[in-house]
C-alpha cells in the first residue's frame, strides 16, 4: 500500500482529513515580470514557515507550493534545446504533471494522456522532465515522490481564442483525471491512480509538493533559473490534520489557494453533482459533458472549490464574479449595502448555495490575481502596496521585508470584500468598483421582481384541500402516538417553546442508550448525531453575529448555473423553511397563485396497515418512483405528506422518505428539477427540523406540533393567542435550526440544506447508502426491517388496545427517569447504592453500585456494554498489580466552573483529587486565588487543571502560572460547538470577582475561541500558553464524532501535550435539550479513531491521551484503557458520590443538595466531603486492578491500547441491537517496529528560540530585585507571543499584583509575530514601532502594550492598519494604545483592560464585560455585539455609528461635557492607576469627558498620534462627536451597587 | 413540572385529623382533606427531580411527578388517568399507604417531603366525585377463563385487570364480602367500606364474577378450579399470625388481632352480633388492653379499643425503640427504621419497647396481667441481632384484654395449601417468582402476600397487576397489560 493512499481502516477514513494554513502572494501591479518576484513569493513562503505543521518526522511537512505565471523564457529555453519550437504565449498550455512512480503506470499515464489530447485535436510538443534536487528531504517524501514532468500542448488551429483552448484543455484534464480510476481498475495498473495534474494552463504553472516552505526553491530547478519570471507568486504553504505524505493535496490548486475550510462541502458537492441534468452551456457545448463529474469523490474540500471555480469561469463567468458566487458576502441583512449589490446576491442565491467556511482564498488565472475573505472574515489576510507598484498580501504582516517608507498603504482584507489586481489594466480595483461593475452588467433587481415570489406575499390560497378533521382530542392523541409523540414532547419541548419562544434548556448529561440500543421503538432522526466545528474551523454565534445568518430558503427548481439568459427563470422564497398549514396550502394551491411558473404534486408517504413492517420498503420504492414520475411530468415542487396516517395507514419516517427521495432524485439527475417540500406529523423538536433539512428538505410543514401546540395552549390554559403560540414555536425552531448550523460554522439554511452535516450511529452501511448516501456510519445497526418495526410499533400504540395509552401519551423517560421509559444509566438504585458505599465506605456495595452498570446482559446502555474482555487463563497475582495509589494518579474530575457548582463543591473534588495525586478541574471561570496556596491542614484547594475556554474568564497570567494542566476547552461534550451563558442571577459578588466581571450581569461565553478559527490558530495558542507556564502540559479538549481522530493527529502535530476525547455522555450546568441529547457521538468511538489515527500517524506516544464523559466503573476505565486512554476523566460521578443526586436541575440555580446551586440556603444543605470522593476514585482504582490482574497486565502503561484484549459480545437477542458490528472500533492498526501505542515521550515546543528568553535574561534585575530596567530589540513576524515568558516570570514571583508599571519596559522595531504582548503582566510594557499581527494583547494581565507607526513611515495611521484580528481578547487588566486602525473583533471579551485605536474592523467590543475602549475613527459593523460590560467611546465622525452598532443591548449616549468637583472626588478618573485592575478609570457611569481627555492624552503620549493630537487641539468640539457606549445590564448593574452601597453607607451611620 | 422554587416558597403542609375527642365517638374516617388551592400548592413542591426517586419508591410506581404536576396545573381528569395507569385502587393507599414514596422524595432529605399520598387521595376521590372513574369494559372476550382466589388487594387488582382485557374472571372470597383484609382487617376509621364497594361495583361492571363464602380447599377443591378455570391465581394472604408461645396463653381474653378487627368492621357493616361475632364478642370496653406488636396491626388495635371504651391501653414491642431521626446519608432514599407514632397512639395509649412476654397471668381462667422483662439487643459476631434478658427488670403489666399483633408467617395452613401441593419458598411462603408468578403447578399462579408474606397493601396491588399480565402472557401469548 502506498502511504499516501492510505485507505479507509479501522474507523480511520481520509474523507475526515482537514487541513489550513498560511497563503500569500506578491505582484507587480503592472504585469512587469521578473525573476525577482518568484525569489520573493518563496521567502514569503519562509516566513510563513511557523504556520505549517511537520509530523512525526520532522523532515516531513505538509506540503507548500508556488504558482506563477507560465515562464515562457524557460520553456522555449527548453524547447531549443530539443529542438522543438514552442507557438505563441497563449497558443500552448502546460500540464504539470506527477506521474505515477511505477514505469508501466507511468507509461501507461502518458500513453493516455497523448491519447485524450489527440481525440480532443490538439497536438503534443513534448514531455518535458521538471529537474529536481532531492537534498534535505525526508526518507518518506522521497519513496513518495511522483515523476515530475511538464506536458506542453498546442492547441489546433481551429481554437479560435486563448479562452476557447482554456476550456478545451480543462474538458481533457478532466476526462483523463476522471477516467483514470476505472481504468486502473480495468486494466489492473493501480498505480494509475497516483497520476495527477497540479495545473493545467496557457497562463499559469504550479509548482509544488510535499515539501518544507523552504524546500520549494531548493527542490525546483526551475524556480531559481534567472530564466524563469513571472508578475505575480501566489504561495501556500499546509497544516495538515495528518501525516500521510501526499504531493497532491498540497496548494496551490489550478486556481485558487485556500486558507480556512469549507464546511458544507459535503452538500455542496451533492448538489453540483444534482446539476447533471439541468447545466448547459453555449461556451463549452458538448465538451460539457465529457467532464463529468465537475467534482470527483474523496478530494479535499480546497480541490473541490477549485474544480467548482474552474467550471464557472469556463462557463463564461469572471473570476470574480465566479468567487461571488461561490463565498457571498453577508448581504440579507446588511442595511448599507446597495440595492442594486443586494439584487445581485439575491439572485445568484438560486444558482448557487453558498460554500461556507472560514476562507482567506486567493485566486488567479494569471492575468488577474485577488483574494477574497468569508463573510464572517475568520482567515486573516493582510496585504500592503508599495510606492513601486508591488501588492503583497499574505496571512500575516511582516513576510516580506519592505522598507517602511516605501508603502504606500497597509490594510487587511475585511469580511466578505474582495481584492484584485489586474495586471492587464495595471491596476488594483477595490471591493466596491468590482461589485458595483457586475452588480449593473444585468438589471438583476428587475430579473427579480418579474420571477421572484415570495410566500408571504402571496393570497391565502381559496382552494382549501379539505383536511382530515381531528375534531375530538381522543383522535388527536392517536396521530400523536403514530408519530410517538411523548410526554416529555409536550412537557419539554412544545410547552415551553410555546410560553418563551426558546429552544429548551436542560442540565447534566445524557445516560440513556444509543437509540440501536434502546428497547423502544426511537424516531429515526435519533439514529443521527449532528456534527459541529472544532479546532479546524469555528461555530458561529447566531445570537451576536446573527447579521450574516439566514433561514431563507428557496423552494422548487434551480436554474442552469451556466444559463445566461436566466431573467426568465421563476422562484419561490420563504424568509424561514418552517410552513404553516396556510404556507403550505399556498404551495399546494401555486398553481393558481404564482401564474403557472409551479406546479406541485403532494406524495402520500404511508403504507397500508394491513402490510405490517414488511410493507415500508415497497412504500419507499413507490414513493421514489411517484417522485420520478412527478418530475418528469413537470411537476417542479413535490410535497412528501404523511397526512393520511390513521388507523389503515402507517406514516413512513419522514426523514426517510426525504432523503431517500432526496439521494434518489439526485442519483437520477431530478434532484435541480424540483423542490422538495414536506408536511409531516413527525416533526416536533429542532434537532428533527436540522435532519430533515440535511437530508434535502426545502420547507418543513410540522402539522401535528401545530395541533398539538393548540391543545396545549387549550389546556394548561396558557395566556397567550393562537397566533402567538405559533409564533413563539416557529422563534423558538428558527433559532435551534440557526444554532445547528453555526455549531457547523454555516450560517445559511440554503447551504445547510442537503449538507448531511451529521454521523450515522447505529444504521447498517447498506441502509445508509442507500437512503442517507455519503454519511458516515461506523458501528452498523438496523436497517429496513428494524426501523419499519418502529414505526409499526408506534401505529401499534396508537391504534391497538394498549390500555397505558388509553387517554395518555407514552410517558417517555428520556429527559427523566421513570420506570416506562427510556433505560438510564443513573437510575434511583444506582445512585443511592454509589452514595451508601462512598459514605459507609462499603466495597459490597460499591460492587452492587457498578453491577448495576457493567452487566448489560439484559439492559444494553453503552455500546462498551457490548464488548467483553478476552481474560488470560492464569491471572497476575494480584498484588503484583500496580497499587491503586498510583492508578488513582490518572483520574481528574471533570471540568465544572466555580459559578456551575457551588464553592462548597468545587473544592471539596479540588482537595480529594490533591489528596490522591489525582487532578481536578477549574473549568471555565477563573480560581479565586486564596486558592493556590495550600491551607494549614495541608490540604490545598487548587486546581491542578486550570481551563482555558472561549470565554477566558478569569484567565490571568497568575491563573496561568498555578496550573500543572492548561486545559484548551475546544468543545463540551454535552453541547459540543456552543457558547455558554451564565444567568446574571447565578454571578454574584464573588463569582464577578473570579471572572472579572460585574455582579448581576449575565455572561456569554461565545461558541467559538475567537483566537482559534484553525489548526494553526489552535497550534498558536498552545505556544501561547506554553509560554505563560512552560512548565505546564497543555492540553486541548476535543468531543467525540467522526472525524475526531484527524483532529486529534492536527491537535498533536499542533504540540498539544494532553487530549482529551469527550463523549456526547458528558454533562452539563445548563445545555439545550438538542445539543445535550444530539450532537457528538459515544466515547468509544471517538477515543477508537483518535488512538488509531495517532498510531498510523506515528504521533501516539508523544501524547497523552484522556477519555472522559460519562465513566462510571472500573470496568470503564478498563475498556478506556484498551482502547488507548493514558488517562481518565469523571465528572458525574464524582459529584454523586458528593451528594449529587441527578436533578438536572443546574440551570435553575435550585439544587437541593447544594452542589449546583449559588443560592446561600441551599449552598448550606451540601454534605459531600472529601472523604466521599476519594473513597469513589479507590473503588474504581481497585476494580481496575482485579481487571488488570485477569487481563494478565501488571502495570497500568502495558494496558493502554490493547485492544486485542476486548471482544465484541454480539447482541443477538436485542431486535435492533443484533445488526451492531464493533469490528472497526476494536481494529488494531498494524504497529510499525518500536512505535508507542500509550504516552511515553514529550512534546518538543521549541522554546528556545523563543524572544522571551533574551528578555528574560536581560529583565534579570527587575524579576529578581524589582530593578526598573530598559530593553531594546528588533522583531520580525516570526517572534511569536513575545512578552509571554517573561511575564510568567513575573506572576510566579509577583502574581497577579505584579511590578510597578514599567519596570520592565522593552522597545521594539519591525514586524510582530502573532500573540504580541500576549498575557503582558503588570510591570511589563512593551512599545512597538512597526506593526502587529492578530492576537496583539491577548489575556493582557496588567502591561501595557503600545504600537506605533515608525516615523519615517508618511502614512496616515488612520486608514492604515496597524495590529490585526482578535486584539486584547480576554484582557483582564492593563493598557494598550494603537495608532492606526485594527481588525476585526477588537477588544473583544475584554474585561478590564484600557484601549485607545484609531478605527476598528467589524465586531469591535464584541462580548466585553469590562474596561474602557476609545475608537479615534471608523468602527466596522456589528460593534458592541453582546458587549455586557464595560464602555466605549467612539468618534463618530460621519455620524454613522448608530447604523454600525448592534444596538440590542447597548445604548448611546452623548459625552457631554467636564464635571466640576473636587479633584479627589470618588470616583473621578486620574491619571495613573494604583493597582493592577484600575486604570484610574473611575466610575463609569460619571466623568465621561474628564476620562475621555485622559486616554487620548495618554494615546498621544504613549504614540505620538497626530490624530489624537489633532482632537485635543479642538477638544470641546472633538467631544461633541464621541459617542458613549454603555450597556443597559451593566448600567443597571451598577446603579443597583451604587445604592446598595449608600443603603450600606446609611446604615452604618 | 410544579413550580420552580415551590419547595423553597412553600412548606409542607399535610391532612390534619379531627380532634381525637371527636373521632373517638365513632368509626368514620376521621382525615380533614385539604382545600384545592393548599393541594395546588402542595403540588407544586414537586421538584419534577432528574432522577424521582419517589416514583422507585412506591411500589406500584406511580408516576408521582407526573400528576403532582398536573394538579399543579390544575388538569385534574388527566391526572387521574396518569394515576389509574399504575395504581388500580388509588384511594385504598392514598389512605392506608404507610408512603414509601414520601420516605424517598427528594426533599425527604430534608424531612419535608410532598405530601403526595395526601395528593393521590385527592386526585381518586375527585375522580370518584366528579364520575370521571367509569368502569372499563373489554372491548372483545377472549373466551378464556381465570379464577382469582382471595379478594384482597392482589386479588382485586389481579382480576381487575384480567376482565379488562377480555378475560372471564371469577374471584373467590371465603368470607361473606369482597375485600380481604382491606374489608375485615382496616378499621373503618382509616378506611371506610364503601370504597371497596364501589370498586366491587365497578370491577362487576367490568365483567368480574364474585363467588363469596367460598372457601377453596372445602367448598370447592383446587383441581375442580383448575379444570373448570384456563387459570388459576391464588391471592389468599399471609393470614398466619405469629403466636405468642408462652405459659397463659391458653386463658381466656388473650386474642389474636385480626379475629378483634374483624368482629368490629362486621358490626361497623351492620352485621348484628352474631353474625359479627360467631365464636364470642371480644371487647375492649372498660378493659385494661395490652397490643403486643408495634406494627399497624398494633395501631389498629389501640385505634379500635380506644373506640369501644377501653380503661386502658398499653403496646409493647419486643425490638428496641428505633431512632427518632434516621441517618439518612446511609437510608435516603430506602424506607428508614425510625420511630413512628400513628394516629392511634394519639388516641390514648401507653407504649414501651425491647419489652419480652414471659408468661400470662391469669385468675378463673380469665388473663389478669403479664410477666415481662426487659431485654437489650446485641450485635452477634454473624452479624445478626440477638436479644438479652436484663437481669432484675422484670415487672407485671395488668392486662383484662391481650391482643397479639406480632406479624404473620405467611399463607394460612390448611387444605388449599395441601390440596394444591404447591412448593413453598423456606419462608413458608408459595414458591413463585416476580416475572412469571407461576407455582410448581401448571396453570397455577400465586400474587400478593400469598406469595411474598405478608405486606403492605400498594405491594399487593402491584403484585396482582403483575401476575395478570403473566397471567395473560401465559392465556394469550402476548400481552399489552402493563407490568
Amino acid at each position: 500500500m502506498p502511504m499516501h493512499e492510505v485507505m479507509r481502516q479501522g474507523l480511520y477514513d481520509p474523507r475526515n482529513e482537514h487541513d489550513s494554513c498560511g497563503v500569500g502572494f506578491v505582484v507587480n501591479i503592472k504585469g512587469r515580470k521578473s525573476h525577482d518576484i518568484i525569489a520573493q513569493g518563496l521567502k514569503i513562503l519562509e516566513n510563513l514557515d511557523h504556520r505549517g505543521a511537520v509530523g512525526a518526522d520532522p523532515l516531513v511537512g505538509d506540503g507548500a507550493g508556488i504558482l506563477i505565471q507560465i515562464p515562457d523564457a524557460l520553456l522555449n529555453d527548453w524547447a531549443r534545446a530539443k529542438g522543438k519550437s514552442l507557438p505563441a504565449v497563449g497558443r500552448y498550455a502546460v500540464a504539470m504533471c506527477f506521474l505515477p512512480r511505477d514505469p508501466a503506470a507511468r507509461e501507461e499515464a502518458v500513453r493516455f494522456f497523448e491519447q485524450v489530447v489527440a481525440k480532443e485535436g490538439q497536438s503534443m510538443v513534448g514531455w518535458r522532465d521538471v529537474p529536481t534536487d532531492l537534498t534535505g528531504l525526508g526518507k518518506t517524501v522521497i519513496e513518495t515522490m511522483p515523476v515530475i514532468r511538464q506536458a506542453i500542448v498546442a492547441s489546433s488551429l481551429s481554437i479560435r481564442d486563448q479562452a476557447a483552448f482554456e476550456r478545451k484543455i480543462l474538458a481533457i484534464r478532466k476526462q483523463i483525471l476522471n477516467n483514470l480510476p476505472a481504468m486502473a481498475v480495468k486494466r489492473n495498473i493501480p498505480g494509475l491512480t497516483e497520476f495527477y495534474m497540479a495545473s493545467f494552463s496557457t497562463r499559469t504553472l504550479v509548482y509544488k509538493g510535499l515539501l518544507l516552505a523552504t524546500q520549494v526553491g531548493t527542490f525546483y530547478h526551475d524556480l531559481r533559473s534567472l530564466l524563469t519570471t513571472s508578475a505575480l507568486a501566489l504561495v501556500h504553504q499546509r497544516f495538515s490534520t495528518n501525516t500521510f505524505p501526499s504531493w497532491k493535496l498540497a496548494h496551490p490548486y489550478r486556481l485558487l489557494a485556500h486558507n480556512g475550510e469549507i464546511n458544507t462541502v459535503r452538500g455542496n458537492v451533492n448538489w453540483m453533482y444534482a446539476r447533471r441534468r439541468s447545466m448547459e452551456s453555449d461556451l463549452l457545448g458538448p465538451d460539457l459533458n465529457k467532464m463529468w463529474p465537475i467534482i470527483p469523490h474523496n478530494q479535499s474540500d480546497t480541490a473541490c472549490l477549485d474544480n467548482a471555480l474552474e467550471l464557472l469561469v469556463a462557463g463564461g463567468y469572471s473570476l470574480a464574479h465566479g468567487m461571488m458566487m461561490l463565498i457571498p458576502e453577508a448581504w440579507a441583512h446588511d442595511p448599507l449595502m446597495d440595492p442594486e449589490r443586494k439584487a445581485f446576491y439575491e439572485y445568484y442565491a438560486a444558482l448557487m448555495e453558498p460554500w461556507d467556511g472560514p476562507a482567506a482564498i486567493a485566486f488567479t488565472d494569471g492575468r488577474q490575481i485577488g483574494a477574497t475573505l468569508d463573510r464572517n472574515g475568520l482567515r486573516p489576510a493582510r496585504y500592503l502596496i508599495t510606492d513601486d507598484d508591488y501588492v503583497i498580501m499574505a496571512s500575516e504582516s511582516g513576510v516580506l521585508p519592505v522598507p517602511e517608507e516605501k508603502i504606500v498603504r497597509k490594510w487587511r482584507l475585511q469580511p466578505g470584500k474582495m481584492l484584485l489586481i489586474d495586471l492587464e489594466e495595471g491596476r488594483i480595483i477595490d471591493d466596491a468598483e468590482i461589485k458595483q461593475k457586475l452588480a449593473r452588467e444585468h438589471p438583476y433587481a428587475d430579473w427579480l421582481k418579474q420571477t421572484q415570489f415570495k410566500l408571504e406575499d402571496l393570497a391565502e390560497s381559496e382552494e382549501r384541500r379539505a383536511l382530515p378533521r381531528r375534531n375530538d382530542l381522543e383522535a388527536l392523541l392517536h396521530t400523536q402516538q403514530a408519530f410517538g409523540y411523548t410526554q416529555e414532547d409536550i412537557q419539554f419541548f412544545l410547552e415551553p417553546m410555546a410560553r418563551l419562544g426558546d429552544d429548551p434548556i436542560g442540565s447534566m448529561g445524557t445516560d440513556t442508550p444509543l437509540a440501536v440500543l434502546s428497547d423502544k421503538p426511537k424516531l429515526l432522526f435519533n439514529y443521527f448525531k449532528q456534527n459541529f466545528a472544532q479546532v479546524t474551523n469555528p461555530p458561529i454565534d447566531p445570537i451576536r453575529e446573527e447579521l450574516v445568518m439566514s433561514l431563507v430558503s428557496i423552494i422548487g427548481p434551480r436554474p442552469n448555473l451556466l444559463g445566461h439568459h436566466a431573467g426568465n427563470h421563476y422562484r419561490l422564497e420563504v424568509t424561514q423553511p418552517i410552513l404553516t398549514n396556510t404556507d403550505l396550502e399556498k404551495i399546494r394551491d401555486i398553481d393558481n397563485l404564482a401564474g403557472g411558473a409551479f406546479r406541485t404534486q403532494t406524495i402520500d408517504t404511508t403504507w397500508p396497515a394491513d402490510e405490517g413492517a414488511g410493507g415500508m420498503e415497497a412504500a419507499v420504492a413507490r414513493i421514489c418512483q411517484e417522485a420520478t414520475e412527478a418530475v418528469l411530468a413537470d411537476y417542479n415542487i413535490l410535497i412528501l405528506s404523511d397526512r393520511e396516517v390513521g388507523p389503515d395507514r402507517i406514516p413512513v419516517p419522514s426523514l426517510l422518505a426525504t432523503a431517500s427521495v432526496h439521494n434518489h432524485l439526485i442519483r437520477q439527475g431530478l434532484r435541480m428539477s424540483t423542490g422538495i417540500v414536506v408536511e409531516t406529523g413527525e416533526a416536533r423538536e429542532v434537532h428533527h427540523f436540522c435532519v430533515l433539512a440535511g437530508y434535502g428538505a426545502e420547507a418543513i410543514n410540522p402539522y401535528l406540533a401545530f395541533e398539538t401546540l393548540e391543545q396545549i395552549r387549550v389546556q394548561t390554559r396558557l395566556n397567550k393567542t393562537a397566533a402567538d403560540v405559533k409564533k413563539n414555536f416557529l422563534k423558538a425552531i428558527g433559532k435551534g435550526i440557526m444554532k445547528v448550523m453555526s455549531k457547523m460554522g454555516i450560517s445559511t439554511y440554503q447551504s445547510y440544506c442537503g449538507a448531511q452535516i451529521f454521523d450515522a450511529v447505529g444504521l447498517s452501511s447498506a441502509f445508509v447508502n442507500k437512503c442517507f448516501t455519503g454519511t458516515a456510519t461506523t458501528i452498523e445497526g438496523v436497517g429496513f426491517p428494524e426501523i419499519a418495526q418502529e414505526a409499526v410499533a408506534r401505529h401499534r400504540a396508537a391504534y391497538g388496545e394498549n390500555p397505558i395509552y388509553r387517554g395518555m401519551l407514552d410517558v417517555g423517560g428520556d429527559y427523566a427517569f421513570r420506570l416506562r421509559g427510556e433505560a438510564h444509566a443513573w437510575t434511583p438504585e444506582s445512585v443511592a447504592k454509589l452514595q451508601h458505599a462512598v459514605r459507609g465506605n462499603l466495597p459490597e456495595e460499591f460492587h452492587a453500585f457498578t453491577k448495576t452498570l457493567d452487566d448489560q446482559s439484559e439492559r444494553l446502555l453503552t455500546i462498551r456494554g457490548l464488548m467483553q474482555f478476552r481474560f488470560v487463563p492464569t491471572p497476575v497475582p494480584l498484588d503484583e498489580v500496580e497499587p491503586a495509589s498510583e492508578i488513582v494518579k490518572r483520574f481528574s474530575t471533570g471540568a465544572m466552573s466555580f459559578g456551575s457548582i457551588s464553592r462548597e463543591a468545587h473544592t471539596t473534588l479540588a482537595i480529594a483529587m490533591n489528596r490522591i495525586g489525582g487532578r481536578s478541574n477549574t473549568g471555565e471561570g477563573g480560581e479565586e486565588a486564596d486558592r493556590f496556596l495550600p491551607k494549614p491542614n495541608g490540604d490545598s484547594e487548587r486546581s491542578a487543571i486550570k481551563q482555558v475556554a472561549s470565554g477566558r474568564f478569569g484567565v490571568t497570567t497568575e491563573y496561568l502560572v498555578n496550573a500543572d494542566d492548561i486545559q484548551i476547552k475546544m468543545a463540551q461534550g454535552a453541547k459540543p460547538g456552543e457558547g455558554g451563558q451564565l444567568p446574571g442571577h447565578k454571578v454574584d459578588k464573588n463569582i464577578a470577582r473570579v471572572r472579572y466581571s460585574t455582579p448581576g450581569v449575565g455572561l456569554i461565553s461565545p461558541p467559538p475561541h475567537h483566537d482559534i478559527y484553525s489548526i494553526e490558530d489552535l497550534a498558536q495558542l498552545i505556544h501561547d500558553l506554553k509560554n505563560a507556564n512552560t512548565k505546564a502540559r497543555i492540553s486541548v479538549k476535543l468531543v467525540s464524532e467522526v472525524g475526531v481522530g484527524t483532529v486529534a493527529a492536527g491537535v498533536a502535530k499542533a504540540r498539544a501535550d494532553h487530549i482529551t476525547i469527550s463523549g456526547y455522555e458528558g454533562g452539563t450546568g445548563a445545555s439545550p435539550l438538542t445539543s445535550l441529547t444530539h450532537a457528538g457521538s459515544p466515547w468509544e468511538i471517538g477515543l477508537a479513531e483518535t488512538q488509531q489515527t495517532l498510531v498510523l500517524n506515528s504521533l501516539r506516544s508523544r501524547v497523552a491521551v484522556q477519555v472522559d464523559g460519562g465513566l462510571r466503573t472500573g470496568r470503564d476505565v478498563v475498556v478506556g484503557a484498551l482502547l488507548g486512554a493514558d488517562e481518565f476523566g469523571f465528572a458525574t460521578a464524582p459529584l454523586i458520590a458528593a451528594g449529587c443526586i441527578m436533578m438536572r436541575k443546574c440551570h435553575l440555580n435550585t439544587c437541593p443538595v447544594g452542589v449546583a446551586t449559588q443560592d446561600p440556603v441551599l449552598r448550606k444543605r451540601f454534605t459531600g466531603t472529601p472523604e466521599h470522593v476519594i473513597n469513589y476514585f479507590f473503588f474504581i482504582a481497585e476494580e481496575v486492578r482485579h481487571l488488570m490482574s485477569k487481563l494478565g497486565f501488571r502495570t497500568f502503561n502495558e494496558m493502554v491500547g490493547q485492544v486485542g484484549k476486548l471482544d465484541f459480545r454480539k447482541a443477538v437477542e436485542h431486535w435492533k441491537a443484533h445488526g451492531v458490528d464493533l469490528s472497526r472500533i476494536l481494529f488494531q492498526p498494524e504497529l510499525k517496529p518500536g512505535e508507542g501505542i500509550h504516552h511515553s515521550e514529550l512534546q518538543n515546543h521549541h522554546l528556545d528560540k523563543a524572544l522571551d528568553q533574551v528578555l528574560i535574561k536581560e529583565a534579570k534585575e527587575a524579576l529578581e530585585n524589582q530593578t526598573p530596567v530598559r530593553i531594546e530589540h528588533p522583531v520580525r513576524n516570526i517572534n511569536r507571543t513575545v512578552g509571554a515568558m517573561l511575564s510568567g516570570e513575573v506572576a510566579r514571583r509577583y502574581g497577579h499584583a505584579g511590578l510597578p508599571d514599567d519596570t520592565i519596559s522593552i522597545s521594539l522595531t519591525g514586524t510582530a509575530g502573532q500573540s504580541f504582548a500576549a498575557f503582558l503582566s503588570r510591570g511589563v510594557s512593551l512599545y512597538l514601532s512597526g506593526d502587529g499581527n492578530d492576537y496583539v494583547g491577548k489575556g493582557l494581565s496588567g502591561g501595557r502594550v503600545v504600537v506605533r507607526q515608525p516615523a519615517v513611515a508618511k502614512r496616515n495611521p488612520s486608514a492604515n492598519i496597524i495590529v490585526g484580528n482578535t486584539v486584547l481578547y480576554g484582557a483582564i487588566a492593563g493598557e494598550a494604545y494603537f495608532e492606526g486602525v485594527a481588525g476585526e473583533r477588537f477588544a473583544v471579551r475584554n474585561s478590564g483592560a484600557v484601549a485607545v485605536v484609531e478605527g476598528c474592523g467589524d465586531h469591535g467590543a464584541e462580548y466585553m464585560t469590562g474596561g474602557v475602549v476609545v475608537v479615534l475613527g471608523e468602527t466596522g459593523r456589528n460593534f458592541a455585539a453582546g458587549m455586557s460590560g464595560g464602555i466605549a467611546y467612539v468618534y463618530d465622525e460621519h455620524d454613522q455609528f448608530r447604523k454600525l452598532c448592534n444596538m440590542s443591548g447597548v445604548e448611546l449616549e452623548p459625552v457631554g461635557l467636564a464635571e466640576l468637583g473636587l479633584a479627589d472626588e470618588p470616583g473621578r478618573p486620574r491619571q495613573r492607576g494604583t493597582s493592577v485592575d484600575d486604570n484610574g478609570m473611575g466610575d463609569p457611569l460619571r466623568f465621561d469627558a474628564e476620562r475621555l481627555r485622559i486616554l487620548v492624552e495618554r494615546h498621544l503620549l504613549f504614540t505620538g498620534s497626530t490624530r489624537a493630537r489633532f482632537l485635543l487641539e479642538d477638544w470641546d468640539s472633538a467631544l461633541s462627536r464621541f459617542v458613549k457606549v454603555v450597556p443597559l445590564e451593566y448600567k443597571r448593574a451598577l446603579l443597583e451597587l451604587r445604592a446598595e452601597a449608600s443603603a450600606a453607607a446609611a446604615a452604618a451611620e | 413540572m410544579g413550580k420552580v422554587t415551590g419547595f423553597l416558597e412553600i412548606s409542607r403542609h399535610d391532612r390534619t385529623y379531627e380532634k381525637p375527642e371527636v373521632r373517638l365517638k365513632s368509626y368514620d374516617e376521621f382525615i380533614v382533606p385539604l382545600a384545592a388551592e393548599e393541594l395546588n400548592g402542595q403540588a407544586a413542591r414537586c421538584m419534577d427531580c432528574g432522577i424521582p426517586f419517589c416514583h422507585n419508591g412506591c411500589p406500584v410506581n406511580n408516576q408521582i411527578p407526573d400528576w403532582n404536576n398536573l394538579v399543579y396545573k390544575e388538569q385534574w381528569e388527566q391526572a387521574v388517568i396518569n394515576l389509574h395507569s399504575t395504581n388500580n385502587f388509588p384511594e385504598f393507599t392514598g389512605r392506608v399507604c404507610p408512603a414509601p414514596c414520601e420516605a424517598a422524595c427528594t426533599l425527604n432529605i430534608d424531612d419535608n417531603p410532598v405530601t403526595i399520598k395526601t395528593i393521590e387521595c385527592a386526585i381518586v376521590d375527585r375522580g370518584w366525585a366528579e364520575g370521571w372513574i367509569k368502569p372499563i369494559p373489554p372491548s372483545h372476550a377472549t373466551g378464556k377463563t381465570v379464577a382469582v382466589v382471595g379478594s384482597g388487594p392482589a386479588g382485586m387488582a389481579c382480576a381487575q385487570q384480567l376482565a379488562r382485557v377480555g378475560h372471564a374472571v371469577t374471584l373467590i372470597e371465603k368470607q361473606d364480602r369482597i375485600g380481604g383484609l382491606l374489608r375485615y382487617g382496616i378499621p373503618d376509621f382509616k378506611m371506610e367500606k364503601h370504597h371497596v364497594d364501589r370498586r366491587v361495583e365497578q370491577m362487576a361492571a367490568e365483567g368480574v364474577t364474585f363467588r363469596t363464602n367460598t372457601d377453596v380447599g372445602t367448598d370447592v377443591s383446587i383441581d375442580d378450579l383448575l379444570a373448570e378455570f384456563d387459570a388459576v391465581v391464588l391471592a389468599g394472604g399471609a393470614e398466619w399470625p405469629r403466636n405468642l408461645d408462652v405459659t397463659g396463653r391458653e386463658l381466656d381474653g388473650i386474642h389474636y388481632a385480626m379475629d378483634f378487627l374483624t368482629q368490629q368492621n362486621k358490626r361497623d357493616a351492620g352485621d348484628d352480633e352474631a353474625t359479627a361475632a360467631p365464636f364470642g364478642t371480644i371487647s375492649a370496653k372498660g378493659k385494661h388492653v395490652v397490643v403486643i406488636g408495634g406494627g399497624d396491626t398494633g395501631s389498629d388495635c389501640i385505634g379500635t379499643s380506644a373506640r369501644q371504651g377501653a380503661a386502658s391501653i398499653t403496646q409493647i414491642e419486643i425490638l428496641p425503640k428505633p431512632p427518632v431521626k434516621e441517618n439518612k446519608a446511609m437510608v435516603w432514599p430506602d424506607w428508614p427504621t425510625k420511630l413512628r407514632s400513628s394516629h392511634a397512639h394519639e388516641e390514648g395509649c401507653e407504649r414501651d419497647w425491647a419489652v419480652l412476654t414471659k408468661n400470662a397471668v391469669g385468675a378463673n381462667g380469665r388473663v389478669t396481667a403479664l410477666d415481662c422483662v426487659r431485654v437489650d439487643w446485641e450485635k452477634t459476631p454473624d452479624g445478626r441481632m440477638a436479644m438479652k434478658e436484663i437481669p432484675g427488670s422484670a415487672f407485671q403489666l395488668k392486662a383484662d384484654l391481650v391482643l397479639l399483633a406480632m406479624g404473620f408467617l405467611g399463607p394460612r395452613r390448611g387444605a388449599l395449601l395441601e390440596q394444591s401441593g404447591v412448593a413453598l419458598d423456606p419462608r413458608g411462603n408459595v414458591l413463585a417468582d416476580t416475572v412469571q408468578y407461576r407455582t410448581s403447578r401448571d396453570k397455577l399462579f400465586a400474587a400478593g402476600d400469598m406469595r411474598r408474606g405478608q405486606s403492605l397493601v400498594v405491594w399487593a396491588i402491584r403484585e396482582g397487576r403483575q401476575c395478570a399480565r403473566a397471567v395473560d402472557l401465559f392465556l394469550m401469548g402476548t400481552s399489552t397489560l402493563p407490568r
